[in-house]
């Protein structure tokens, strides 16, 4: 290991260290005073945040090309440790309510961050498949962290046997692209495949296993049916985690390999791309409408939202359009991630302590007795719809114009065709909550309030002045 | 046949090894007389009469003491190549694998004081 390796993981080996020591610090930190534990772990993801800011504009490839900083992963590094402080935010006062509070809690979520860290800056499928699991296990850990619950425990175990099935698809695929290229780096791969070295067949089947794979961590259409139960049985301040880090390690690991290991076959897969970004569109917002549980609709708006993002892998297929598609990729997850941790907070904000209070129905009369948590809640569901003056239409807005550019125009139509069929359940919440009487019973918690507060005037503010996040998301390219 | 041939010997292998145990076994079944009593059909040698049902969930208490177990198990599989070779592989090989024993042992400290350790 030489400095440039060293220099290249060094906002994940300092996050690394912290969580590790967080784990012992924890052991002798009083069960009533777990709060330090959470400002700890917070105060780890900042230290982090400000490592890898300060990496901005740098591209240093590390261990012998098995890994890269540049500017796409430090985009997407930050936008994961901007999670992860929301995570902490939101989970704080809701698990000591549910008494699930644990040091353990905070501990595996920075776990899980270096490994959505890692997978954003691996330049080799090996360490792909490790960021993979390093990410995924405390996930399973968290699903099930409800133990005396019986729905958390299923959500667990789903979870977990459904993430070590897709890990496998990853593993056979990367088998696969290893016996027709003989490596496994992504620029070996991809120079490989150039120079027609390799059996396009053996590449395409490894490229598809891959993409299987990843379809069932982003919930893609077919891989999408764990989703709905593992986001209802979690514990909400995890579903809430999950549905935003776990989205956004695993499609800025789909488009690191797609653009940088498979560019020569993006002609072939871009049209099975388009159809699993159509369908995954199709079912997620139509599934949506019957839902009466706002944790089911929101899990099938995430899978809905992973089809809009999909659309921008269409665009893949022409080189031109590349960056321009990556940029409004990742655009769209700030725009998803900063929403949808809004959203969940105010879910949070009204589920009892019996996991009572999470019918949509329940949120009857809120625009009444918490004009401010409503209209939150109102802006939250009009960026999800793609409404102005919100975050949303402008994610939207980037992802349809590229979309269009590389002539998929039947693609573009679905999508706003689908976007309108969410506008029915998205505005429907907004109807019960000023339209119907009701006596909602809201939880105050500072963090809570703050966590929804501070989402929707992002929502609202970077809406306004999208231009400056779209050129540092523009800025974020791969090398 | 040419470079066929080995395999044919691996074929026979295979068949006369099928052969034996199921000519045992037929053989022991025609001839053997066959006189049970109470005795003859108790447990044979392995233990005693079990009790109830065997499809029951066990407490496996032990699975902790497996999982620290198995651990170090691997640390001394990673620790003997790198005690081995340290004098070739330098200064930088010796803090390396101290981290890594480091590590391992946070990780024993947490088990420690969680009382994984007791019995009870």
């Amino acid at each position: 290991m030489n400095q440039a390796d060293f220099y290249s993981l060094l906002p994940i080996i300092v996050l690394t260290t912290w969580s590790a020591l967080l784990l012992i610090v924890d052991l002798f930190i009083d069960d009533k005073k777990k709060g330090i534990t959470a400002v700890l772990a917070a105060a780890g993801l900042a230290l982090t945040m400000g490592l890898t800011l300060s990496q901005t504009g740098q591209t240093v490839i590390g261990f012998n090309g098995m890994v890269i900083l540049d500017g796409f992963s430090t985009f997407v590094n930050t936008l994961l440790l901007f999670s992860g402080l929301m995570a902490i935010s939101v989970a704080y006062g809701y698990i000591k309510r549910r008494g699930i509070e644990r040091g353990e809690y905070y501990s595996l979520i920075l776990f899980s961050i270096v490994g959505m860290m890692l997978m954003a800056q691996a330049r080799d499928l090996i360490v792909v498949f490790i960021a993979l699991e390093m990410l995924s296990i405390p996930l399973y850990v968290l699903a099930a962290i409800d133990n005396s619950n019986a729905k958390s425990e299923e959500a667990g175990i789903k979870y977990f046997l459904l993430g070590a099935f897709s890990g496998g698809f990853v593993v056979y695929g990367v088998a696969l692209v290893f016996g027709a290229t003989g490596s496994t780096a992504f620029a070996e791969i991809a120079a490989s495949i150039a120079t027609g070295n390799a059996e396009t067949l053996l590449v395409l089947a490894g490229a598809a296993l891959i993409l299987v794979g990843f379809g069932f961590k982003v919930g893609a259409v077919p891989f999408q049916m764990w989703t709905p139960d593992v986001y209802e049985g979690a514990p909400t301040s995890v579903t809430a985690f999950m549905a935003a880090g776990a989205k956004i390690a695993g499609f800025s690991a789909l488009m690191r390999v797609f653009a940088t290991a498979f560019p020569d076959i993006a002609v072939d897969i871009a049209p099975v791309l388009a159809v699993i970004a159509a369908l995954t569109m199709i079912v997620g917002n139509v599934a949506a409408i019957a839902q009466k549980n706002i944790k089911r609709m929101l899990a099938y708006s995430s899978i809905a939202h992973a089809g809009y993002i999909l659309m921008a892998f269409a665009a893949f297929a022409n080189p031109a359009l590349r960056d321009d598609a990556i940029s409004a990729g990742i655009f769209y997850l700030v725009a998803y991630a900063i929403t949808s941790f809004g959203t969940w907070a105010i879910v949070i904000s009204l589920e009892k302590e019996d996991g009572k209070g999470l019918a949509i129905e329940d949120y009857a009369g809120l625009g009444r007795t918490k004009p401010l948590m409503a209209a939150a809640m109102t802006i939250f569901m009009l960026s999800l719809t793609g409404i102005p003056p919100t975050l949303g239409l402008i994610g939207k807005l980037y992802l349809f114009r590229v979309v269009v550019e590389a002539q998929f125009m039947w693609l573009a139509l679905i999508g706003i065709l689908t976007s309108l069929i969410s506008a029915y359940y998205y505005l429907r919440v907004i109807v019960i909550m000023y339209m119907k009487e009701g006596e909602p019973e809201t939880v105050s918690e500072s963090w809570l309030t703050f966590t929804w507060g501070a989402m929707a005037v992002l929502t609202v503010v970077l809406s306004l002045i999208p231009a400056s996040l779209f050129a540092w998301a523009s800025g974020a390219l791969m090398k | 046949m040419g470079s066929q041939t080995p395999w044919v010997y691996v074929g026979i292998f295979v068949l006369v090894g099928l052969f034996i145990p199921i000519a045992a076994i037929a053989i022991a079944t025609f001839l053997g007389p066959k006189k049970p009593n109470a005795i003859k059909q108790s447990t044979y040698e392995c233990g005693i009469e079990t009790v109830g049902d065997s499809w029951i969930q066990f407490k496996a208490q032990y699975y902790i003491f497996a999982l620290v177990f198995l651990i170090f198990d691997v640390e001394t599989v990673f620790l003997f190549p790198w005690a081995v070779s340290l004098n070739s592989l330098g200064i930088f090989a010796v803090f390396e694998g101290i981290i890594f024993i480091l590590i391992l042992l946070a990780g024993l400290i947490y088990a420690w004081k969680k009382g994984m350790l007791e019995w009870a």
